[in-house]
């Protein structure tokens, strides 16, 4: 574009100088009046940004997450909006590729001066985007599961902290499957910091690992694999495996002849939508933990799965990051109502403390360490794809970002400043 | 379960992998090996022999007794052939035949390809995995001795892929066609001297290589994934074996997938899967250093 000039609508010189200059502006306006405040004042709608892969490898989990976000923001305008103004979704596709995660999250910060973004899955996405929102004091709502050991400022974590999803499933399982733990996982960033966390609590609780093996993202051969979880005879198969080759894992574990009496997995990456990929005859019996299955009994849960089916279909599924892309929507809609403006710090400061009642049950957002208070759940998968829950806390537990094993003394405050290590 | 237990399961799975990368591989042999097409858009062709399966699963779940479920892996298997084969004709007649002799654009023609096939899977069926279920009469195993026990599906692909090898070479060097191919793979502007219709037979041949790749397809989902990123899980694999066996030769693809397979599982039995991965592609690298053109050649007189 730099070197060919034609007559049509490319951008002049003195547009992008002024583009960049406003840019500037808005920098120098966080720093001066605390944050970027999602576009004009006035009866103007309010934009939030929203940013999840739609095409390449990721696209197959985040789609649904924009699907139940927009329904979530409709629910709200329909409502009338927030302060009066209507929420105006800016919806941008970061494809699965790390580095343009980082460039759209610029772009919706700086350009579209959103004053939230809803957005990413991997735990690579969201290390690729911190930056570029600590930096221009933007906020990110992140609704996945994650392997803990971060406490930022500038994003909310609603799905589950390792305590809240990891540490439970391991002790129920110690208490109702067996001692032997076989860990597998993809080799990536999040099994290998999971499992480190299980290996410190199996010797705490006295447990015993008896195979560790980690196979590449989209590996899809799984013979060798279970070929050497039958010769360590573990009583249950602790699972990180991420993406694809969940099925091809499930598959040739049923084509052995390896059931869920025989040997139960217990997966923390696996849930509705997944479930339907491998097929619920050949997961029957296998385990989940998440705080949110599509067959929690609650009467907001009714409500919502019904919104999503009649919305996107009779065959689509809700499941755990769903759920918690929807509710953040609401808690971040709720806070900017608190805070009587579109500003980020206001916002952050309204939305600590915050409730409300989720298709999983209350939900709170914690007022130091800017994660969710959340029930945990064991589910056991059915041959219709759905899950039984077999588990559950009685209340929403506290999330706990950093590893109690790993750094006993440290914790993630904001009132203190960040994170801290007591003494 | 003992150590020799152990070893004789992994022979095995070697053996099973072997026959799952040939398979994987034959298609890409036809086109990339005898016609010099880089076909990027190889998995994609396998990824609709997938959705074939499931689209016919569908059509007999909901329409048929529950009796004759069974059946409808034996049918997929033609129909994921001649979706892929038709797939691949279209592809030829529309593009690559204006590519041939354009490595470079061919193979950035076929990956955009590549793309649109996985948007359009995307469109029509989402973005999810879609379920193919295993016939009941693939699910059981073969007792061999305690703690031996050998899947009928991974027997049944080793059958499979056998087949389909055997009827290659039928059809390469007994039949008139496969004469054909072979001439105008060859030496293609002496063929259209003799009156060889060089263009029908590279049609032909394409669609075949697709067809092929519809049958791993079909088979594969059974074993794996079926969505619309799922082509791209085996297309590396793919290109590795015909590359490492030699690029042109059908017995090379045998040789290839042989070596891929069982040191891949050998690797994997004592290190890890990652491991075991990386010192294939090391042992690949290094032997490709010592012969470039892999283990079969092609011996040719003339300078390409």
């Amino acid at each position: 574009m730099a070197t060919k000039r034609n007559n049509g609508p490319a951008p002049s010189r003195r547009d992008f100088l002024k583009t960049t200059a406003a840019m500037m502006g808005v920098g120098a306006a966080a720093g001066t009046f605390g944050g970027i405040s999602c576009g004009p004042r006035g009866s103007a709608p309010i934009k939030v940004g929203i940013m999840h892969s739609l095409s390449g490898t990721m696209a197959i989990s985040e789609t649904s997450l924009r699907d139940v976000e927009l329904m979530a923001i409709e629910e709200i305008n329909a409502k009338g909006g927030v302060l009066g103004r209507q929420i105006q979704p800016i919806v941008e596709d970061p494809a699965s590729d790390w580095p343009t995660f980082a460039e759209k999250s610029k772009k919706l910060l700086l350009r579209d001066e959103v004053c939230s973004v809803f957005g990413c899955w991997t735990s690579a996405s969201r290390k690729a985007v911190l930056p570029v929102f600590e930096k221009n004091n933007g906020l990110l709502w992140y609704p996945v599961q994650y392997e803990g050991n971060e406490c930022s400022h500038n994003v909310f974590y609603t799905g589950a902290a390792p305590n809240q999803q990891i540490g439970p499933a391991v002790t129920w399982l110690l208490k109702n499957r067996g001692k032997k733990f076989y860990l597998l996982g993809s080799d990536y960033v999040f099994p290998r910091t999971a499992n480190g966390i299980i290996k410190g609590q199996l010797k705490a609780e006295g447990g015993e690992l008896v195979g560790e093996e980690y196979t590449p993202l989209g590996h899809m051969e799984y013979s060798t694999v279970v070929n050497k979880i039958k010769s360590a005879k573990p009583e249950v198969v602790f699972s990180t495996i991420n993406g694809d080759s969940n099925v091809a894992f499930y598959k040739q574990l049923r084509a052995a002849g390896i059931t869920a009496n025989d040997i139960p997995v217990m997966a923390v990456s696996v849930a509705e939508d997944e479930v339907r990929g491998i097929g619920g005859a050949v997961a029957e019996g296998h385990y989940a933990a998440w705080n949110y299955f599509q067959s929690v009994d609650t009467p907001e849960n009714k409500v919502f799965v019904d919104k999503f089916r009649t919305k996107y279909g009779k065959d689509r599924v809700t499941d755990d990051p769903i759920e918690a892309a929807y509710f953040q929507v609401h808690l971040w809609a709720q806070a900017v109502a608190k805070a009587g403006s579109t500003e980020v710090d206001k916002i952050r400061e309204a939305a600590l403390g915050q409730e409300f009642k989720a298709p999983e049950g209350m939900v709170r957002l914690d007022p130091k360490n800017l994660h969710t208070w959340k029930t945990v759940r064991i589910g056991k998968i059915r041959a219709d794809g759905q899950f039984d829950v077999v588990w559950a806390t009685d209340g929403p537990v506290r999330p706990e970002p950093w590893d109690k094993i790993q750094f006993p003394k440290r914790d993630c405050d904001w009132t203190r400043g960040g994170t801290v290590e007591n003494t | 379960m003992t150590s020799t237990t152990f070893l004789l399961g992994q022979l095995f799975n070697g053996l099973s992998y072997c026959s799952i990368l040939l398979l994987i591989a034959l298609g890409l042999a036809i086109t990339f090996g005898l016609m010099g097409v880089i076909n990027m858009a190889h998995g994609e062709l396998m990824m609709l022999g997938s959705y074939a399966a499931y689209v016919l699963q569908n059509y007999f779940a909901k329409q048929l007794a529950a009796q004759y479920f069974g059946w409808y892996f034996v049918l997929a298997l033609p129909l994921a052939f001649v979706v892929s084969g038709l797939a691949g004709l279209l592809l030829e007649r529309s593009l690559i035949r204006r590519l041939y002799g354009r490595p470079l654009e061919t193979l950035l023609a076929t990956w955009g390809v590549s793309l649109i096939l996985q948007q359009l899977m995307r469109q029509i069926f989402g973005a999810n995995n879609v379920d193919v279920r295993s016939p009941g009469w693939l699910m059981g195993r073969w007792h061999v001795a305690a703690g031996l026990e050998l899947p009928h599906l991974r027997l049944f692909i080793i059958a499979f892929t056998s087949t389909c090898l055997f009827l290659m070479y039928a059809l390469l060097f007994r039949t008139a066609l496969g004469l054909r191919i072979r001439a105008v793979t060859q030496n293609r502007d002496m063929s259209a001297c003799l009156g060889v219709p060089t263009r029908k037979v590279d049609a032909y041949t394409f669609a075949l290589g697709s067809g092929l790749a519809g049958f791993a397809g079909c088979i594969l989902s059974l074993m794996g994934s079926v969505g619309p990123n799922s082509g791209q899980n085996y297309i590396v694999d793919a290109f590795m074996v015909v590359v490492l066996g030699g690029v042109g030769k059908l017995a090379g693809a045998i040789a290839g997938s042989f070596v891929i397979g069982q040191t891949n599982v050998l690797f994997e039995s004592f290190s890890t899967a990652t491991m075991g991965k990386v010192m294939v592609f090391t042992l690949v690298i290094l032997f490709l250093q010592w012969k470039p053109s892999g283990v079969f050649p092609s011996k040719v007189r003339s300078l390409d």
